[in-house]
């Protein structure tokens, strides 16, 4: 088994009457891209707050790369808030070095690296100006590369993607797979589950204060798929049978569900014999389906 | 503690680079010796040679009245001043002075200055004087003998015995300025720290940053900053009125002797007791408790001014919560004049222990004499409360800070001092 970067176990953090997190436990794998999802108040952020050790939790464990969390590992995390944001009237060179050093970086290596990164995403000739001349996907950027600059073990993205353009959004994309490339592992927080499924390979779903899922995408799309397929035909004559029944129907379209301890080829068989098939495929749940379909059964 | 100095140093450097701080700083100063320049140098300047005309008929004494030194008299023929009463238009004369029997009248085309009329009057003052005391037999020589000047020492013999110079007036000056300036500095610095923590709320920075260090090494590291940033104005501001009181007064130092018109044995006499004065008071103890209180009274109204400032989303919403914090400081702030005519009463002893009138009001009683062990106690109530204020303020400060978009009320800011870390 690979070895976990992150786990935490049985987290319980309460503010006043109000439960943020209780029991909550994920693990996350080396190198890995984990998505945390769940809808707003879910408790996400409290979580992404506690591995960041801005809050404490109340009771249960958590172990970063094999020790206790404590704050020596401030420097392996790199850590961008859905709330994020830089001192409007400071330039933007002098803002990312106070930054990086806040992270444990010497000046010398902070601004070697921050010229690097600047030069990698063409963003050099915004060095002297002030934050509030940029727009917001350009700050944005910078919030990027001063997140991710100290070369941390674990990387915390809440929301990446907000209040980025198509293009910009595609270019922080690359730049995320290219460290996860390299060995980062990455926790990714979001509500677009089409991102969930283009780039990450696990993920926890949370949904009042609790874990409901975790896992690997395959695994947990596989344990919500039902035995449900596509079917679309030549003409519309199908009809159930003893394999199979039909959900719906539209046009020469179809949606069959197999029948109690039959097989596909069975089912496949059976339709052969009424019809010409032009395509059979097995339905497999989308991660918005799993979302909903798991907090609704929660 | 590399964190907490970076922080301080950016709260410093973006502050101490500001156009405001730096207009601030030289403009203060000149401010103040403006105020203490313009009136006199405008008194002096104003006083350009008048000409003063009088009727010759009737006035036995014109020969005896003299010419200062922005007053000439002229003496003209009675038809010219009756021309000159209906007329005075077309004359050169700045008035006319027309006498009949005990009757004088200044006429003129403008409004009389007061410093001109005060001084004719003066003047036939002492004339018709001499002249009855001449006319009662008493020789003048004889009367300058006899004018004495008096000046009374007022002297405090303390416990041990010695005596030491009574300096009321003095103490009271010196009082008044350091209470204010304590109170300016206060609230000037402490709602720069407000203000600083609305920003980065605002901002939303103050998450990013404190996914690196402590919010209460954030927090600290502003408030030091900030302090920072007062103790350099405030030196700067020294230095400066040093500089402009030492140029001022090369330059105006003729002007001034001239027009004091004090004669040597009376400046000696002022001099000696400026000194007096002035030796009088511990000033030393002034100075060091000054930097105590500022920054101790500072210190700890700045971090309930943290505190504010993360609980609010904008400086609109502070209001409610900046006045119970401002209350007791302005409170002080008007007290200041009560206090210098009592410095010892209770009012003034109660008020220099609490910790949140302390700063000011010790400041305005120090001058007069505190007894040593109240100077303690004043100061070790001010060091306990500067530390329980802090602790409490960034309970507050640490859940605040990452509250977006709520309205927080007093029962909430109750309920994060109780949340665990």
């Amino acid at each position: 088994m690979k070895k976990s970067i992150f786990i935490a176990k049985d987290v319980v953090k309460e503010y006043g009457d109000y439960i943020a997190l209780n029991k909550v436990s994920i693990t996350v794998p080396k190198g890995s891209i984990y998505g945390l999802l769940g809808p707003n108040g879910a408790g996400k952020t409290t979580l992404m707050r506690i591995i960041n050790q801005i809050t404490a939790p109340d009771s249960g464990s958590l172990i970063f790369d094999g020790a206790p969390l404590s704050k020596h590992h401030i420097s392996d995390i790199g850590y961008l808030p859905e709330e994020r944001g830089l001192y409007k009237k400071m330039k933007v060179g002098e803002q990312a070095l106070y930054l990086a050093q806040l992270k444990g970086m010497s000046y010398n290596e902070a601004l070697e690296k921050l010229k690097f990164w600047f030069e990698k995403l063409d963003i050099l000739s915004w060095w002297n100006k002030k934050v509030e001349e940029l727009s917001k996907g350009m700050a944005q950027k910078i919030q990027f590369v001063v997140t991710v600059i100290h070369e941390p073990k674990l990387l915390i993205f809440d929301e990446p993607f907000s209040g980025f353009d198509p293009i910009n959004a595609a270019i922080i994309r690359k730049e995320i797979l290219e460290l996860s490339q390299k060995g980062t592992t990455i926790i990714f927080s979001t509500h677009r589950m089409e991102s969930v499924e283009e780039i990450c390979d696990h993920i926890a779903l949370i949904n009042k204060a609790q874990t409901i899922l975790e896992g690997p995408i395959e695994k947990i799309k596989k344990q919500f798929a039902n035995n449900s397929y596509e079917v679309i035909t030549t003409d519309k004559v199908l009809n159930e049978n003893d394999y199979f029944s039909i959900i719906s129907q539209k046009e020469t379209n179809y949606s069959l569900l197999l029948k109690e301890g039959k097989t596909q080829q069975e089912a496949l068989q059976s339709i052969i014999q009424q019809t010409e098939i032009i395509s059979f495929r097995k339905e497999i749940p989308s991660m918005e389906e799993i979302f909903i379909k798991a907090i609704n059964n929660a | 503690m590399r964190k907490i100095w970076l922080i301080i140093k950016r709260e410093y450097l973006v502050r101490v680079r500001k156009k405001a701080f730096i207009v601030m700083t030289i403009v203060g100063p000149l401010l103040m010796a403006a105020l203490m320049i313009v009136p006199t140098y405008l008194a002096n300047k104003t006083q350009e040679l008048r000409t003063i005309a009088i009727e010759e008929d009737g006035f036995e004494f014109t020969n005896q009245i003299e010419d200062t030194d922005f007053l000439h008299f002229s003496k003209i023929p009675t038809e010219e001043a009756t021309l000159l009463k209906n007329d005075f238009s077309e004359s050169n004369y700045y008035a006319l002075l027309y006498i009949e029997g005990d009757n004088f009248t200044l006429y003129s085309n403008q409004q009389i200055s007061l410093t001109v009329s005060k001084a004719i009057e003066n003047q036939l003052e002492q004339i018709i004087e001499h002249q009855k005391l001449k006319a009662a037999g008493i020789d003048l020589t004889i009367l300058s003998e006899a004018q004495s000047t008096v000046n009374i020492t007022t002297k405090i013999i303390t416990e041990d015995g010695s005596t030491t110079n009574s300096k009321a007036e003095a103490s009271m000056g010196i009082g008044f300025i350091c209470g204010i300036l304590i109170y300016m500095f206060i609230f000037m610095y402490g709602t720069m720290v407000m203000r600083g923590v609305i920003e980065e709320k605002t901002s939303r920075i103050v998450e990013v940053i404190i996914s690196s260090v402590k919010p209460f090494q954030l927090m600290m590291g502003k408030i030091l900053g900030v302090a920072l940033v007062g103790l350099t104005q405030f030196a700067l501001w020294i230095l400066l009125t040093i500089a402009i009181a030492s140029v001022a007064e090369l330059m105006f130092m003729d002007a001034s002797s001239m027009t004091t018109e004090l004669n040597s044995t009376q400046q000696s006499i002022l001099l000696s007791e400026l000194s007096n004065l002035t030796g009088g008071i511990n000033l030393m103890q002034i100075f060091v408790s000054f930097i105590f209180y500022f920054l101790a009274g500072y210190l700890m109204y700045s971090s309930l001014f943290a505190a504010v400032g993360s609980a609010v989303d904008a400086e609109a919403d502070t209001q409610q919560f900046v006045l119970p914090i401002t209350i007791p400081l302005i409170l002080a702030f008007i007290l200041i004049q009560p206090i210098m005519e009592n410095p010892d009463g209770p009012l003034a002893f109660w008020m220099s222990i609490i910790p949140f009138t302390s700063p000011v009001i010790m400041m305005v009683r120090l001058p007069f004499g505190v007894a040593n062990w109240e100077l303690a106690l004043s100061m070790g109530v001010l060091i306990l409360s500067f530390i329980l204020t802090t602790y409490l303020a960034g309970k507050i400060y640490r859940t605040g800070i990452l509250m977006y978009g709520k309205k927080t009320s007093y029962k909430e800011l109750w309920k994060w001092l109780s949340y665990k870390e």
